[in-house]
């Protein structure tokens, strides 16, 4: 008999009040005992709706009775047969909107769906405590593929491609690999420990990491082709950061959330002085933007020690586009949010930010997106005392590689353009995923188009 | 069994038919061998008090700079990312020569290595190539270390055909760097002190307008070295509307157009150094915004200094107890 409780099995957390002082990880994960409770909410059923729900396909009935019966490393090999990183996606997959936004234990009014990405994370993080490494034999095929970018994309593409015994060569632009996931995700997040492990994991089959690698610019796509690179795939990410283009964005103390969240992460900055990167913020801090970037700066503000953080959105939460954890999370670490409030004027002193000048929103006709548009209230404008502003509002793709790769068809925007099924682009032989193609999406979409690449690419390359 | 070594993340690598393991012990005697290192610094001279030069073995970035482009680099595992202009190069030897100012911290940190030591990472070529006007009259406006960028460009154009005329600034004699490297390729090499000690006593400005006074065709001026002098020469320039190129060093992390730190106002538009410049058109540039966004940080650069000379001295009381 299935256990018939309608809310998940709850996960310990650290609490909000400690937690919002430090960088440690919030979640602190299942105990085995809680993960083979949970696993038994599972219904195990013969049209499985949770599977289509996510982009890679991970069999989640069946690493789910694997739990429930405590054969945790047969749930991993479940899992990792098509997801390469369990650990990360457990933590920071938008599991509502796709997993467990289809189980059928969510349906009922007031009823909570299958803690799948918290089952995900716990069998991930067994694995790495308990588990033994696998001697992969793999046999190498003699060919050669390039990937541009170490983020979930280029990592995920890079180990389905080496599994299949290609020599793969990872360029990556910073001088640390993992992408979005090192410089982009916080610590008490997803432990940057961990992704760093997830890498190791993928070098560990035999893919060879070029660091300070900037594709574009200390190499083309073109001399790549030249050295004998039969494939490339290009994950190369979100590029710059977008701004209203409202008065004031250039004054001091106004970040993009990008420059903010890499002096933290990257650089270390919260640890500055003894990390020489610095990081400055002051009282107030106002965060522009709720997306999954924007609740990660909003809670780094706080743990840094800003005592009013507020989340400004010209929308209303309904439309709020991050993860429903993490706004949870950031309500309860203290975070303000200031809904239906657009920013309309940055204001300065002596070059550095005094205040905002924010109007409010209401909601009118649904816009292109579907979602209402929001249309201002005239003479509803007020002023926000703050000396921190940090953008979160999106990004437009990198230019470098659309710039000096001739032959790569892109969108207005910026977007590289790729066939959707076989993510190649208009260029013979290149392939494209993940934030350059979609635009800022999230890590698994990412890691699902680097998948798809990979499977096109060995397609492509087998009979050769 | 195939045996590959590699570098990564300081340490090699042996790949056998996949099975692999980490062994410092071969790193080690990979070195001794003369194994391909990253980023050794080959040559450092020092130029003045506070600027020191330094030629780096650096493969990616040597083969395919060209002048304008810049680089960064960092030193030790937790080191700052430091953007420099190349200041020269050399296809063959795959080297890249840098010029720094010891300023801050990482400057000193820098400043702290060796011939024959390695640098952590060194990532380029970074920012868009210098656009060079075939012309008739250039002249090159350097202030300080801004020597350094400015000598592959004007040398390019040189080459070119175009004539080619600088009026090189500093503080003192000691300041006034790579005069006899422009006496090479420029026709005319104007020096300016603040002091007097050496050239003309004055600004680079009063030389430019003297020259421009006495009825010099100008096409156009490539200015760069600290924001206050590009700030200067516009002053000059844009009056009379000759074109003036500067080179702008704002505040920058990844340097590969990621973080929009590096955001600067041109003709009231955001442009970002790092992948729309360094070079941008001097008479369009916000100079007073990029004035005080370079000021950002300052109380904390003084900060980090404190805090290494404590952790300095805490370790020396360590060892001397």
């Amino acid at each position: 008999m299935p256990n018939m409780s309608l809310e998940k099995v709850k996960m310990p957390e650290q609490d909000p009040q400690v937690r919002n002082k430090n960088f440690d990880e919030v979640s602190l994960g299942y105990t085995p005992e809680q993960a083979m409770e949970e696993a038994t909410r599972c219904l195990n059923c013969r049209k499985p709706f949770c599977m289509q729900g996510c982009p890679v396909g991970v069999p989640i009935p069946e690493f789910i009775q694997h739990v429930a019966h405590g054969e945790f490393e047969e749930a991993y090999e479940t899992i990792t047969r098509e997801n390469a990183l369990p650990a990360i996606c457990g933590r920071v997959c938008p599991q509502e909107n796709q997993c467990e936004g289809q189980c059928i234990r969510g349906k009922r009014k007031g009823a909570e769906s299958v803690g799948i990405g918290r089952l995900e994370r716990f069998v991930a993080d067994y694995h790495r405590e308990h588990g033994t490494k696998k001697l992969l034999n793999i046999e190498k095929n003699g060919k050669k593929v390039a990937v541009v970018g170490s983020g979930p994309a280029g990592i995920t593409c890079a180990g389905e491609l080496a599994k299949k015994g290609y020599d793969v060569t990872v360029f990556e632009a910073l001088h640390k690999t993992g992408g979005v996931l090192s410089y982009g995700i916080p610590e008490f997040r997803l432990p940057k420990s961990l992704v760093q492990q997830e890498v190791d994991g993928v070098a560990e089959l035999g893919v060879d990491f070029e660091t300070n690698v900037v594709v574009g610019r200390s190499i083309t796509i073109d001399e790549l082709q030249e050295q004998g690179y039969e494939a490339i795939f290009v994950g190369s990410g979100a590029g710059l950061p977008r701004f209203q283009g409202i008065p004031g964005e250039n004054l001091n103390g106004v970040y993009a959330a990008n420059e903010f969240l890499t002096r933290v992460n990257l650089m270390k900055g919260y640890e500055f002085p003894n990390h020489p990167t610095p990081v400055k913020i002051t009282d107030t801090v106002c965060v522009i933007g709720a997306g999954n970037v924007a609740m990660d700066a909003a809670r780094t503000a706080k743990r840094l020690g800003a005592k009013n953080v507020y989340i400004v959105y010209r929308r209303g939460a309904e439309e709020v586009p991050a993860r429903a954890e993490e706004v949870h999370h950031a309500k309860e670490e203290g975070i303000i949010f200031k809904l239906l409030t657009n920013p309309v004027k940055i204001e300065g002193e002596n070059g550095w930010v005094k205040s905002m000048e924010c109007v409010e929103m209401e909601l009118g006709e649904p816009d292109e997106s579907g979602r209402r548009r929001p249309v201002v209230k005239e003479g509803s404008n007020f002023t926000i005392e703050t000396g921190t502003v940090i953008v979160s509002i999106g990004q437009s793709p990198n230019p470098l590689i659309r710039q000096t790769t001739p032959g790569l068809d892109t969108q207005r925007w910026g977007g590289i353009i790729v066939d959707e099924e076989t993510m190649k682009t208009s260029k013979d032989g290149v392939y494209a995923g993940g934030d350059v193609v979609t635009g800022a999406a999230t890590v698994i979409l990412a890691m699902g188009a680097g998948k798809k690449a990979a499977q096109a690419i060995d397609n492509a390359l087998k009979n050769k | 069994m195939k045996v590959i070594l590699r570098k990564k993340r300081g340490y090699v690598i042996i790949l056998g038919n996949c099975d692999w393991k980490v062994d410092f012990e071969v790193e080690n005697k990979h070195r001794e061998e003369g194994g391909i290192v990253m980023y050794r610094i080959l040559r450092k001279e020092t130029l003045n008090d506070v600027v020191e030069l330094m030629e780096i073995h650096a493969p990616y970035v040597a083969r395919k700079c060209e002048p304008g482009q810049f680089i960064i680099l960092r030193v030790g595992e937790d080191g700052e990312r430091i953007p420099l202009t190349i200041a020269d190069y050399s296809r063959e030897k795959e080297t890249i020569t840098i010029i720094y100012q010891i300023v801050g911290y990482s400057t000193r940190e820098l400043a702290k290595l060796n011939e024959g030591d390695e640098l952590t990472d060194f990532v380029g070529p970074l920012g868009a190539p210098t656009v060079l006007h075939q012309s008739k009259h250039v002249v090159g406006v350097a202030g300080g270390v801004g020597s350094a960028p400015l000598y592959p460009q004007l040398r390019a154009l040189a080459q070119m055909g175009v004539d080619v005329d600088v009026i090189i600034g500093g503080r003192e004699a000691q300041y006034v760097l790579w005069a006899d490297e422009f006496r090479k390729f420029c026709k005319n090499v104007y020096i300016t002190t603040d002091d007097g000690s050496l050239g003309d006593k004055g600004f680079v400005t009063t030389k430019l307008s003297q020259l421009i006074e006495q009825g010099e065709d100008i096409d156009e001026v490539i200015a760069i070295g600290p924001v206050p002098m590009m700030k200067a020469v516009v002053g000059v320039t844009k009056p009379l509307n000759i074109k003036t190129s500067v080179s702008l060093n704002p505040i920058m992390i990844d340097g590969t157009g990621m973080c929009g730190c590096c955001r600067v106002s041109v003709d009231g538009k955001i442009k970002f150094a790092c992948v729309d410049g360094p070079d941008f058109d001097g008479l369009q540039v916000d100079f007073d915004e990029l004035m005080a966004r370079q000021r950002m940080f300052k109380e904390e650069e003084h900060q980090v200094s404190e805090n290494a000379n404590r952790m300095c001295n805490l370790m020396g009381g360590a060892q001397n107890a």
